[in-house]
This record gives structure tokens, sequence and C-alpha cells, in this order.
């Protein structure tokens, strides 16, 4: 015998001890998918046959069946279930998971299930108990279908359990081998013209047949499209059964898939001659079929009859129902999953229109695949938390909408007159110029940042943020972040170049070019690297650009944050003249035009370092310079002005004097990335990434487009956009690393931080996947502020030499990767809190432990 | 790091043999943290000075990683002002010559001769006048010429060091063991860990003149890196007074808090207030948002009327903290039961803290960015939606009484606004607005007629619907 089982459902075996369920379990499921009363009764116990520990065997049993349940997994109950209780507890644990319960009984001669236990050691129960578990097995097995168990099989001698065979059936709603395209349709409530016109709209070719004197429907589309009707048909508008014929036609031809709405299984009830309340538009539509064939009705009930709750499209990630669907429900069956599609969920409260309160489901909507729905006329599609209705109330005078699949293309036709007048008025989602998802994102939730999560991304995979690294983040991002809607990015960490071997350094460009070379990179760009502090800079054209693409609506049009992500300035009127200017010269250079946006995303290097480290300087860096320098001055002095001719104090005089030109050196190092800032003038900006605008993470750019991104604007901004001095090296030219190393040497020796050595391609893959996405090397006097004033003596150097940089590259391509999945979902107008996932990770990624100096 | 102790007795070269330390070589003495070198610079019989110069380590020093926080960066000052590591060096090589001992010159140890000492950097920290109060009790004519951070920076303002010069007539040995015990207490830092054997070798150094010391209980306590238990011992021994426990306890706390002892009692009247008012509420299920070190979770842990009392804070260090105080570990389960505590924070909305009667914000809000208000609003008010909310924030108008508190200043560096009582009021009332409830303000502490009083506090009922 052949069982069709639903491919995820609960399935009970039902049998006396010895009726040879393990085995069968064993022949038909997977180790994993069967939970056996024996194995937890081992599991609590040590001890299989440990009748005490049933009640907790079975606690524990029924909890890992929840979890395979709320994870899908089809999950077989290996216990003799032959009592009633146990099996209502397999029925409302399936229930609970919106899956079906399966019996699959095996009915089993006593006689032949002693036998069996008598040759088990391990069953050493006298006969009474297997002569009782098959007596209440007979009892049951009538009312298994009452119980609610939707498969029923039953087999009766050891020959029939040999010749079974079990078949998995995907669920009906489970259409995820079909990907589309689609055009999903609204609701058409009998709105047959303005269907029409929207098909056509869409490309659709409808042609009308004739076949028996019945009109017939033929649809088609050049792209080999599908339609996909969200349910509510019928009612309220002027030709129902129009609409149905088309539908029906088309879904026969399978040119089309349709949901049920709740209109159309009220007049289901109604053909069917169910006493339901003519009321809501059904009357118009029982009048329109009146005068169609009894025929013709007949079919319609058929159809809606058959249609299934919701289907899964497209692998999953596409979920089409007419009132929405749950994640938790999305490819399941039970009559709730069935109720929540047709009608979504209500508070139980009413408005004062008297009509119910729906509970909006999308608000907390947190699934991956996408939800289209109606049911609830809205004056525009909006997008929030995936989810969007369709439903613009064609019927009420609205406009009967398309959703284009993968497209996410609205097409939409207006209604050729009200046919019916809405009891409550279609609310106005324009608050403020924030669309619903913007409303929403106003608020982020704990459950989203909290504990250890899996941050997937684009470019390194799935990113592990542990639990204590994620509850340090969340004080700092809580306690000194700026808002997040305005914190789409965090710049990522650095790593050096290997340490030096060669005399006096520590850093040396050569490490950085052999590690790309080796890498498979061909070219380089270098960069001089600014000694400031790194800034993020978010400029909006305009007051209207800030609130409409990032639903800030405080006034403010930019931010200027640390890579931390606390704002750059406590002064909001430094910051705003900082944006403004920038503003200025962005509109100058023509960069909103060419690069068709009215918001610019930059990562620069902010200068003076005094602006941000004031406190730094007067707290370590000055101290330490005036200390040694006095400690110094006075040993040296007393050194070379010996007065004791019994000893000889020259060579410590003139060691004393070597280390006085290391602190006079170190205090000139960060000299020169300190000046005293009076006024926005006074500060320097040097922009190297120009990260993403609308539309677009620039990150397929190679670095010389963002140099001379940020050149064009630097020529209008005058002093205040520096621009950042680059070399190009060829990996394998000697002669081009030899220069570039020169002007390394140049540059660090006026007091130059160093240079930053880049890979051409902002996304750079090697042999290893991808790689580093930028070394620094730093220069001789300026490591003097990281290393401390006299690292540079060749016994200090040994010593600092044995540093370790595999954690600190691989923290760099970790925060690399999250901080540019943040902006391709900021890009793609994924809901905040899933932009802020990545940002929170970076933040978190950065409490790890890591070396400070490197 | 260096110091120089020159001497004008006849003949000055006797220094040498008071030191044990022949003039006409230079010594070298290898040390944990480096190498100490003692030369004479001059040595005649006119003028003989003694120079000790200590080279650190300082990667040794930071790759060790001591006690001291201060030496975990390769940029530090150890290697060049004197400190802790001078008086272990200084036991360490002139160990005879402490001790008060000389084989060559026994007299010549016993008496007062004259003395000066040349420090080049001493870190002074607190205080300009602390070298003077600390060094002229003992006999000393201090000279001290403060250096500037940075003279390429004048407005940057002076550095924490000094150069020092202290003149004497006294004994070497005495000399020694004033710089051995004063030196640490100037820089108040120790790179190593101090224990109860510290109090030992204090009161050795400082026998015969640290008990009359006019600022004995400062030089102990910095000594003894503020730890109050061994702070109060070493007191005790020092002067055998059983009552200095609880003298030196109150004298401490004036003089770490200063002036600010009026507000350590606004803050008990505050939560006293608070409480009280929850008290009065009637409330059974209450949070404490932003409970920090659990001041106010442990006053309300008393009353029995709270069956459900959560904190939650966004500082993890606040609540370990607060866990200890309220002795959960070792709370029986009843108590268990009824309080938690939770890490989160006002500006995430939080399940968690959905569905109690009342919500403490002691003087949370204005830790929040102004820019954050709106999220921490909505949390609180439209999601937790509790039917009390109790808020203080300071009154900034009353800042003008705070003689110590420059105009303009906030009362905490990490305070991002202190609000007037008209701005309080008029926030208060656009949320009760936006969100539902009504709001009465009063205020806590000594009121003053035109400031109002130092604590502002609101208190929003939510109106049922």
């Amino acid at each position: 015998m052949n069982f069709k089982i639903p491919a995820f459902s609960l399935v009970a075996l039902v049998g006396a001890s010895g009726s040879g369920k393990t085995s069968f379990a064993r022949l038909h499921f997977k180790e994993s998918e069967v939970l056996g009363s024996d194995f937890f009764r081992g599991l609590v116990s040590d001890d299989e046959t440990d009748q005490s520990a049933t009640n907790d065997a079975f606690d524990a049993l029924y909890y890992v069946a929840r979890k395979r349940l709320a994870r899908r997994r089809l999950t077989v109950i290996d216990a003799t279930n032959v009592q009633r209780d146990a099996r209502k507890t397999l029925v409302a644990l399936a229930r609970e998971h919106h899956c079906l319960p399966v019996a699959i009984v095996l009915k089993i001669d006593p006689a032949i299930c002693q036998d069996r236990n008598r040759d088990r050691t391990d069953r050493d129960f006298g006969r009474h108990v297997v002569r009782n578990q098959s007596l209440q097995l007979r009892k049951s097995l009538r009312g298994l279908k009452r119980e609610g168990f939707r498969y029923i099989y039953v087999l009766s001698s050891p020959d029939e359990v040999e010749a079974a065979t079990i078949e998995r059936q995907r669920l009906w709603t489970d259409r995820r081998a079909e990907s589309g395209p689609f055009d999903i349709i609204g609701d058409v409530h009998g709105c047959y013209e303005e269907l029409r016109t929207l098909l056509a709209k869409l490309g659709w070719t409808v042609e009308i047949g004739d076949v028996e004197g019945e009109r017939r429907y033929s649809l088609s589309h050049p792209e080999g499209r599908k339609v996909v009707f969200v349910g509510d048909l019928v009612d309220r508008g002027p030709n129902v059964p129009e609409v149905l014929r088309l539908a029906m036609d088309a879904v026969a031809d399978d040119r089309a898939i349709c949901v049920p709405g709740n209109h159309d299984i009220k007049l289901l009830k109604a053909l069917r001659g169910k006493n339901v309340k003519i009321a809501h538009g059904l009357e118009r539509s029982l009048e329109q079929l009146a005068d169609e064939t009894p025929e013709f009705r007949e079919r319609v009930v058929g159809f809606i009859d058959s249609l299934i709750s919701h289907f899964e499209l497209d692998d999953g990630r596409l979920v089409v129902a007419h009132a929405g669907m749950r994640e938790d429900m999305q490819g399941r069956a039970s009559g709730a999953v069935r109720a929540f599609a047709l009608y979504g969920e209500t508070t139980g409260e009413t408005d004062d229109f008297g009509l119910p309160i729906r509970y909006d489901w999308a608000q907390d909507y947190r699934g991956r695949a996408m939800v289209v729905y109606g049911h609830t006329p809205v004056p525009e599609p909006e997008w929030l938390n995936r989810t969007i209705n369709i439903d613009t109330g064609c019927v009420f005078g609205g406009r009967l909408t398309a959703l284009r699949y993968p497209e996410k293309e609205l097409v939409s036709v207006p209604a050729a007159e009200v046919y019916c007048e809405p009891v409550r008025p279609l609310a106005s989602a324009v608050e403020d110029g924030r669309d619903a998802q913007q409303l929403h994102d106003d608020l982020l939730h704990l459950e989203d940042v909290q504990g250890k999560r899996l941050v997937s991304t684009r470019l390194r995979g799935n990113l592990t943020i542990r639990e204590d690294h994620a509850t340090a983040a969340l004080e700092v991002m809580s306690r000194f972040a700026a808002d997040p809607r305005w914190l789409i990015y965090l710049p990522p960490t650095m790593a050096p170049s290997e340490t030096s071997q060669r005399q006096g350094l520590l850093e040396h460009p050569e490490e950085a070019f052999d590690y790309f070379h080796r890498a498979g990179v061909g070219e380089v760009v270098c960069q001089e690297k600014h000694m400031g502090s790194r800034a993020v800079v978010l400029v909006c054209r305009d007051e209207q650009a800030a609130v409409e693409r990032f639903g800030v609506d405080t006034g403010e049009t930019g931010i200027c944050y640390t890579r931390t992500g606390r704002r750059f300035f406590a002064d909001a009127d430094v910051e705003n003249e900082l944006i403004d200017r920038l503003r200025a010269a962005a509109e100058e250079a023509g960069l909103w035009d060419d690069l068709e946006t009215d918001w610019l995303l930059l990562d620069c290097e902010l200068m003076p370092w005094s602006v941000k480290a004031q406190d730094l300087l007067r707290s370590q860096y000055a101290p330490v310079g005036a200390a040694a320098q006095a400690s110094l001055e006075f040993a040296s002095r007393l050194a070379g002005e010996n007065r004791n001719e019994a000893i000889d104090l020259s060579e410590l005089a003139r060691d004393l004097g070597r280390r006085q030109g290391s602190i006079d050196r170190y205090r000139d190092a960060y000299r020169h990335y300190c000046w005293p800032v009076e006024s926005v003038g006074d500060l320097r900006l040097a922009p190297f990434h120009l990260l993403a605008s609308e539309g677009a993470v620039h990150c397929k750019r190679d670095h010389w487009w963002h140099l001379e991104m940020a050149r064009r604007w630097s020529e209008p901004a005058g002093d205040l956009v520096r621009v950042t001095a680059s070399r190009k090296v060829d990996l394998a030219d000697p002669v081009s690393r030899g220069q570039a190393i020169d002007w390394w040497t140049d540059l660090t020796s006026k007091g130059g931080e160093g240079i930053v050595v880049k890979p051409r391609e902002f996304l750079a893959t090697g042999r290893k996947g991808l790689v580093q996405p930028a070394l620094k090397c730093r220069g001789r006097e300026y490591l003097r502020i990281i290393y401390g004033p006299e690292y540079t003596d060749e016994q200090n150097l040994t010593r600092l030499r044995a540093r370790a940089l595999g954690r600190k590259r691989s923290l760099a391509i970790r925060e690399f990767a999250l901080g540019l999945e943040a902006l391709e979902r900021f890009v793609a107008r994924e809901p905040l809190r899933r932009v802020h996932e990545c940002v929170f990770g970076v933040l978190a990624l950065e409490s790890e432990p890591v070396d400070p100096r490197l | 790091m260096l110091l120089t102790i020159p001497t004008t007795h006849t003949p000055a070269t006797d220094l040498g043999y008071l030191l044990h330390k022949n003039p006409a070589r230079i010594q070298e003495t290898e040390l944990a943290f480096g190498r100490a070198r003692v030369f004479y610079p001059v040595a005649n019989e006119d003028l003989c000075t003694v120079a000790l110069l200590l080279e650190i380590d300082p990667i040794g020093l930071t790759r060790r990683n001591p006690a001291d926080a201060a030496a975990e960066q390769y940029v530090n000052d150890r290697p060049y002002v004197v400190s802790s590591f001078l008086s272990v060096a200084l036991a360490k090589v002139f160990g005879t010559a402490l001790g008060g001992r000389s084989k060559e010159r026994p007299e010549l140890a016993e008496q007062a001769i004259p003395l000066r000492v040349e420090m080049p950097v001493v870190p002074a920290r607190g205080g300009s006048d602390l070298i003077a109060r600390l060094f002229e009790p003992l006999g000393y004519t201090v000279e001290t010429v403060r250096y500037p951070l940075d003279p390429a920076f004048p407005d940057w303002g002076m550095s924490p060091y000094c150069r020092v010069t202290l003149e004497a007539e006294c004994r070497l040995s005495d000399l020694l063991r004033h710089l051995y015990v004063l030196i640490p207490v100037l820089d108040d830092r120790k790179h190593y860990w101090v224990g109860e054997d510290e109090i030992e070798k204090m009161l050795r150094r400082g026998a015969g003149w640290l008990a009359d010391h006019p600022d004995r209980e400062f030089i102990l306590r910095r000594g003894l890196k503020r730890r109050g238990r061994l702070t109060r011992l070493a007191l005790q021994r020092l002067t055998g007074e059983e009552d200095s426990d609880q003298e030196l306890h109150l004298r401490q706390r004036n003089e770490e808090e200063g002036a600010l002892e009026r507000t350590i009692r606004l803050n008990d009247i505050r939560l006293d207030t608070v409480a009280e008012t929850l008290q009065e509420s009637g409330a059974r299920r209450v949070l404490d948002l932003g409970c920090g070190e659990g001041k106010l979770l442990q006053r309300l842990l008393k009353s029995k009327q709270f069956e459900r009392i959560v904190g939650l804070d966004a500082s993890v260090r606040a609540l370990e903290i607060a866990h200890r105080r309220l002795r959960l570990a070792e709370a029986p389960p009843k108590v268990k039961e009824r309080i938690e505590l939770l890490h989160g924070a006002l500006t995430y909305r939080d399940r968690r803290l959905e569905g109690y009667d009342a919500a403490a914000l002691v003087e949370v809000v204005e830790h929040l960015d102004s820019a954050r208000l709106a999220a921490m609003e909505r949390v609180v008010f439209e999601h937790a939606r509790p039917g009390l909310v109790v808020l203080t924030t300071p009154n900034r108008e009353f800042n003008a009484t705070f003689e110590s508190l420059p105009a303009g200043e906030f009362r905490h560096r990490d305070h991002r606004f202190e609000w007037t009582r008209e701005e309080c009021q008029a926030w208060a009332a656009g949320v009760a607005e936006r969100r539902g409830y009504s709001v009465v303000h009063r205020g806590i502490g000594d009121e003053d007629p035109e400031l109002g009083s130092p604590t502002q506090m609101a208190i929003f009922t939510r109106l049922e619907s």
C-alpha cells in the first residue's frame, strides 16, 4: 500500500509494544525525524525501560517536537499512542504549529507483539500490558478522525507493514518551484473594465473565444508572466460574472493563480444555500449571477471551493494571501491559517464606523519572504517590513493596482467610477512626507539587536555577533550614538602592513605591497593617510530629502559622525555650517545631477586631530612630552657638565642627547596634527570614499573614481575639502614600487602619518577570497605617538616587532563586510532594523579585544 | 628619571660614605623594571652631589601590564618622572643609608647636615601647594616651578609636573625616608599591588615623623591607593586612636566629595520621595528605568507592596554593582522572584517592560541626547505604558546656588542637558498630551524662593480611555 502524507506533518505512529513501530519508522523516515519515547526515557534517566521516567521523557520529547515543528520539519512520534489523551496532546501540538496530524496505525495481532517482546531482553513486562494496549488501540480506531487526524492509515498485519510505502506530497500552498515573473493584482470586486485596462497596461493579450456558446478567455503575455489574484474578485462591483469567468479561464489555463478572499468565500456559502447575511455587496454578486446559467454558477462554486488559502512562491521568497500572512503561518495548513489568510487578525474591538479594528500584523512582521496582500483598501500601496497591501480600493473609486514581481514595480489604473461608497473613508497615510516604513522605523526594537546574532552579508556570508559584544554595543549605541536613522554605515577598522624587519622601522610599504601581490592583486593605489579623526559625512540636498529618504523630521539636513557613531560636534551650529558648505560644494560640482541623487555618504578624515583628541592630548601626549623633555634636559646637562674627573660621563651624555632628539621628534609628531580651531573655516575634511548615493553603493567603482569624486567636490569647497594625494603602483614593477616607497619616505619625514595601500578595486578578491580593503603603513615619526617617544631604539624595536596581526585583519574584513551590507540594505530600502543590525554589528565587533596600537 | 642630592657639608665627599657609594665610580644596579645608575657629577671638599639616574624600560613596563593602569600605554610618563619606581630604587640602592646606618661615618649618619634635593620632574596631582603642604611641615624650604603642557600651545595650560628643590639641615636618612614615602603620594600612584604589607612599609619609613604630620591621613590614604580599610588600619596603628575609624571616614567623604556633601543628602531625599510616591500610588508591579547601582531598588524591595520590581540599565557594570548591593546571589527565592535586573536601553522598544503599574525614571533623561528623547518617550509612554511614571531631573535654575559650578555648566559631565522648570514642564506637557497622560510637577530638596528646588519631579498618570 502506498501512503500519501503531507511533506510537513506530524505523524503519530499508533501501535502496541512490539507492533514494529520503531522498525517501521527507521525504514521510512530519517533518523532525526523520529522522536521515540524509549529514546527520550533513556535520555532523561539512562534507562529506556524506566517507566517512572515517562513523564519527564515526554516533556522533553514534546519540547523537541515543538522546536522541529516551529522550523517546519516533518516529525514522527514513535510511542504507543494507544491512549486518547496521548494523541490529544499530539493533535494540539500539530494545531499549535499549523501542521497536519497524520496517524499510522499498526494493528498487529497481540500474540505476534508478545513473541517479539519475548525475544527482547529489555521488555520484561507482563503479557497483560500488550493485551491492554491492543484493546485500547482497537477502541481508538473509530475515533481518530474525530480526534482531528487528517490522514489515517491502518496496517493490519506484518505483511501489510512490510509492503507499505510512503510518499510525501508537497502542501497545496507550496508553489515554491514557480518563480514567475508575476503580475499580482489587488482586490477586483467585479471591476471588469478596470481589470481589462490594467491587463492591457501590463502587456497582456486577452482573447475571447466561444466554446459551446460560453465566452472563453485566453490570456497570454510575451514575457510568459503569470497573473496572481489576491482574492475578493466578487461583490460590490458592476460585473462580477465576467471577472470570475476571466479568472477561472486563466487559472484553468495555468496563466493565473488565485487565492480566496473573504468575499469570495461568503459568496460560495450563499451559492451553496447556506444562511449568510446578504450585505456588503454580496447582493450585487447574487443579482448578477442570477442571470447566468446554473452550470456557470456550479462552476463558480467549484472554483472558489478549490482555492487554497495562500501560496508560497519563488523558492519561498514570495507569499501571496488575501489579508496577509504571518511568518509562523506561511506554507502551513490549519483552520487558523485559512482564517488569517481570509480575514487577517482583529483586535476584537470596533471603530467609530462599527468596523472591526484590524491588528496590523505587518508592523511586527520579521519574515524573509515578501508578502503581497489586499483586503483593506489603502490610498497608496506602501512597503512595510517586506510586506505590501495592493488593494487601492478600485470599487470605491480608487485604483486597481498590480505589483510586478520580481521587479517590485507598481502599475495601476483609475476606477471609471465610484461603484460603492466606502463605509469608512480611506485614511490618508501620508502624514509628514514619511512613508509607512519610516513611521514604523521611528522606533527600533530591542529584540532586533540584543543577544547573540547572526548577520548574513553578501561579502562574507553569516557573521556572528557574540552576546557579550552586543551587550557592550548596546550601551554605547544607546548612550552615545546619533539617531539610528542617520546611522546607515560605520567604517571598518584598518590593519597595518606586516611588521617590517628593516632597521629602525616597524612599518614599511614593501610589506603592504607584498601582501597584495601575494593575494593576486596587480595594481594598488597608495593614498596619503591624513592624521585627523575618521568622520562619516552624510549630506542631503535639502530638508525634504532628509525627511523622505531618511525619515528624519527634525529639520536637520545631514550629519557628521565618528567611527563609533557619535556626533562629531557637540555644537549643532558648527555641524550645520559644515554640512551647508559641503552641500553648496556638491551643488556647484554638479554631483547631485550626475549621480541622480539627493543625498551623498562620504568616508572622510577630519582634521585637525586636536578637535577630537583634545582630552587625549592634554592628559597624555603633551604631559609625556613635557616630562620627558624636562627630565632628559636636566640629566643631559648634568652629564655634560661633569666636574668629577674620576668618572667619564661623556658616553652617558651622548646617550642622553640622542634620547633628547627622540623626544623632540615625538613632540613634533603630535604638534603637526594640532592647530587651533576657531570656526568651521579652520577645519579640513579629506573625503576618500563616496560610499553611496540614491540607488547605489559605489563599491563597484575603483578608487580612482572615488578620488575623482572627492577632487570634484574639493574644487568649489575651497580649503575646507582637502584632496588626498595618491600614487598608482604596479606591483610587478620594482621601479613603480620604488617610487611609491620614496614618496612614503618623503611624506613621513615631513610629519605625514603615512600612507594607505588599497587594491585598485574597491572590492578586491584574491586567491583566497576577499582581500583586505586597505592596509596602512605608518611613518617612523608618527609611530612615536603610538609606541612611545623612544620606541626607535633598536632594543625596543626588537621586542615591539612581535605583534600579531591576525585578529586585526579578521576584524577589518568582517567590519568591512558588515558596513557595506548596511549600505546595500539601505539602498535597497530595506527596513531600518535590517540596516541597524549591521551597523550595530560593526560597533559590537569593535569590542573584541585587539591590540589597540595596530 | 633623575634626582640629585648636593651637600655643602665639609668635607662634602663624606656623602659617599653615608651612601656607601664611591664618588670615583659610576655604579650600576639592575632592577626588575630597568637600571639604576649612581654617580657624582661634582665631588670635592665644598660641594658633593650624588645623582641617581633611573632608566625605566618602557616596553617591558607595558608588556608586563602591572597594576598601574597608566603604564598600559607605551606613551606614558613613567620613564621620566619621579614615582614609586624611585622609592623602590632608593630602598635598593641606598638601603643602608635609608636605615640610618653608615659603617665609615656612623656619627655623621646621626647628624643633621645641609642637604638639598633637586628633582627635575615631580608629578604633583591635586593643587599647586601640595608639595609645600607635604614637605614644609618636615622642615624643608620648598621651591617649585611648574612646566607648561606644551610651549607651542600656550592655551593648553600647565602640566601636572614641577621642578622641585627641597632644602634642609637634616639627617640624610630622614631625607631619604621622606622622599621614599612622599613621592608616590604626590604622584598619587604606585606601580605595584598594595596590600596590608604596604602599611608596614609606610609606618617603618614614617617612624618618627608621619604620626605628627598634619596631613597624615591624606598621606596614608594616597599611599595605600585610597583603599579605605587599609587606611583605617594604618591610621589606628599610627595614632593608637580607637575612634579614628569613623572620624576618618567622615573627613574622607568631606574631602573627596567636598561641597557635594549636600548632594549626597539630596540624592537620599530624592530616592525616598520617589519611593514614597510609588508607594502611595498603590502600584504593585514597578519598573526602575535607569536603575544604576540599585539604590532605589533597595528601597522598593523593603516594601511588601511591590510584588514585582524590575530594574533596567544600559550599563552592565552598574547592574553588576546593583546585583551585589542587593545581595541577589544569596537572596532567598522569595526575594529573587520579586526582583529582576535587565540590561536594556530606553531608546529601543522593549516588550519586557510592558504590563507594569508604575515606572521610575530617576535622573535618567538628562543622560540622553535630546535628539533621542523622542525615542525614549515612545518606549516608555507609548509601548511600556505604565499607569504611573515618576520622573526626576535636575532643575538648572538652581545651579546658580552651587558656588563650585561655573555658570552654564552642568552638574555632571555626562549630562547632555539640564532643564529649567519651564522647559521641563513644557516637555512633560507635550508628552502627556501626545500619549494620553496627565502630569503634575513637584520639587525635591530645599526650595529657593526664586530658583525653585534642586530637583524637579514630574508625575505622569495614564488617562484611562
